[in-house]
């Protein structure tokens, strides 16, 4: 038990913050119906733009309902959408980058496709892919899988490239192990800690860009409550009730302030190479 | 000479989106309200109706004719419609560029210099905040503060330099210092990190031994051997500009191409999306290409 409580991530202030925060924002996620006593959907045309108050903790918006109730279901959302992103990117990214990586002839094509999808702007991508093929869960998680995937593609393809030409790696192909084997036992294991730093840090982007999609009105449908959908339909009442934007909004930075700070302290803890490049 | 094979990459992938999403591309494009008549004539215009290699090879002549195609809706030409919008765009992408770099170079430089001091550690701290308020939402707290409580400079709209210099520059201002904020965190961080790198360098340690006043040290020796990092991630950051200017422009209405595809997407306007998705992805390509021009003039050392 000491052992555990004295491991290094657990004395890295920024994992312990970062990871509090989250931590809590995944209790209010999850207990969402009993945080308060009212239906995110409900509509009450009395009750309209109301500012906060005892009664409605953070104002009401222009169809009367709760904002506090919708801020805290909207939490589930974001952090079921970066959840998904972020495991279906590193999948992904992870098996187009050890075939890049370890099959010379697939590499040129491979990367190229990547540079490819990496020069569209990503926002303009997953507008366009929510836009053609409608607006639901799905296709918001693709839209924003896309244009993540050559990052990690290319980040394990530079760790393939490096581990490839170490003695150990090379004495098991010269044994004449198979090649699959060489790469879930020799190589596969060394991506994993730059993987979950950059796991973290899709999560937040992730987080960013589905606010971003149902902000500009080409993400999840308007009924559900998601940060970025209520900070839309603030939008033009702003000047007037400008609690509809700001509190989801605070919520929308302080997450990804988390997120981003969990990202930095499992760097600078799982892979100090990294640290030392970037200088931070 | 990397950048043809990456745009047709970017042209096929354009090409394709379209095409291989599930259901009728024509149907989408006409709405729900559409008839089977509608569908037929969209069908038609954007050659639907062929054989998939027919129209690539169509499409492909098309567009290295600088033809984008036509507004569903409008039928003006898509390369009119981003004409009419691009000078907002443009202006705003500029001078966030110019703002962004003139701050955070000076901030990652004396961040550099005071390194592990409070100073640093308050502009780092800054840094990490910059990265992470979303971009509408610092753009709303910049309103509530700076034109509702403080009534400083007007809340939306867009000013064209020909109107004045002064219009121009209260307009631009709040959507300017909005988008500036995760560039300056970028760019000071790059600047610092570059710097830290090459103040360990033995000819730094000389220029000090020599009596070099500080402020010389720091950009005549030292900057300048930074330079490469930094301006690849300020060329980076500058590519990278779009997402932000299509969410700047929502918040502060301000008639650019980004409005103009925001509203392309609310209406299903395929080919206006599509030739703004292509025009930012051969900014993108142009810009990665400079860098490696910038490289060559920055450092004589580099050659092709």
């Amino acid at each position: 038990m000491s052992r555990v409580l004295s491991h290094p991530l657990l004395r890295n202030p920024s994992v312990l913050i970062g990871g509090g925060i989250l931590l809590l924002l995944l209790i209010v996620a999850v207990l969402a119906p009993l945080l308060s006593s009212y239906d995110p959907q409900a509509i009450s045309p009395r009750f309209r733009l109301r500012a906060p108050s005892d009664q409605f903790l953070m104002g009401t918006d222009m169809l009367g309902r709760d904002v506090w109730t919708r801020v805290v279901h909207g939490a589930r959302v974001s952090l079921l959408v970066s959840a998904c992103v972020a495991v279906i990117a590193l999948s992904i990214g992870l098996v187009i980058g050890l075939l890049s990586g370890y099959i010379r002839w697939l590499d040129g094509p491979m990367m190229r496709t990547m540079d490819g999808v990496m020069a569209i702007p990503g926002i303009l991508l997953a507008i366009a892919l929510v836009s053609l093929s409608g607006a639901s869960l799905l296709t918001v998680i693709v839209a924003i899988v896309i244009p993540e995937i050559p990052r990690v593609a290319r980040l394990v393809r530079g760790v393939v490239l490096s581990i490839r030409e170490e003695p150990y790696v090379e004495a098991a192909i010269g044994l004449g192990t198979p090649t699959r084997k060489i790469l879930v036992t020799h190589i596969l294991p060394n991506t994993i800690a730059p993987l979950i730093v950059q796991g973290t840090y899709i999560c937040a982007s992730a987080i960013l860009v589905e606010a971003i999609l149902s902000f500009l009105g080409a993400g999840l449908p308007p009924e559900i409550p998601t940060w970025g959908n209520i900070i839309a339909e603030g939008r033009g009442v702003f000047q007037r009730a400008p609690w509809i934007i700001l509190f989801p909004g605070a919520f929308l930075a302080v997450t990804i302030l988390a997120v981003n700070m969990l990202g930095d302290g499992l760097r600078d803890t799982l892979d100090p190479r990294m640290k030392k490049r970037l200088g931070a | 000479m990397a950048a043809i094979p990456v745009m047709g990459v970017v042209a096929v992938f354009v090409f394709l989106l379209l095409r291989l999403s599930p259901g009728d591309p024509a149907a989408i494009l006409a709405g729900d309200a559409a008839t089977v008549e509608n569908i037929a004539a969209i069908r038609a215009d954007l050659g639907l109706d062929k054989p998939l290699p027919e129209q690539f090879v169509t499409w492909m002549g098309q567009l290295l004719q600088g033809d984008l195609g036509r507004s569903v809706f409008s039928k003006q030409p898509v390369t009119v419609l981003i004409g009419q919008r691009i000078e907002p765009t443009i202006s705003l992408a500029l001078m966030t560029l110019l703002f962004s770099v003139l701050v955070a170079v000076p901030m990652g430089i004396i961040a550099a210099w005071r390194q592990g001091g409070w100073l640093d550690r308050g502009i780092m701290a800054l840094s990490v905040a910059g990265f992470s308020i979303p971009v509408f939402v610092l753009g709303y707290i910049l309103i509530y503060f700076f034109s509702m409580k403080l009534d400083l400079l007007p809340v939306q709209g867009f000013a064209s330099l020909s109107e004045g210099i002064l219009p121009f520059l209260e307009r631009i201002t709040l959507p300017m210092v909005t988008l500036s904020f995760i560039y300056i965190a970028l760019f000071a961080r790059i600047t610092r990190a570059a710097m830290l790198e090459v103040l360990g360098e033995d000819y730094i340690r000389t220029a000090h031994a020599k009596g070099l006043k500080e402020n010389v040290v720091l950009v005549k020796h030292a900057l300048r051997n930074a330079a490469i990092p930094i301006v690849s991630v300020i060329g980076i950051g500058f590519a990278l500009m779009i997402g932000g200017v299509v969410v700047t422009e929502t918040v502060f209405n301000i008639p650019g191409v980004g409005r103009l595809v925001v509203d392309a997407v609310l209406a299903r306007d395929y080919p206006i999306i599509q030739g703004v998705i292509l025009l930012f992805s051969g900014v993108y390509v142009l810009i990665n290409l400079a860098i490696d021009v910038a490289y060559v003039l920055l450092d004589p050392r580099i050659r092709y």
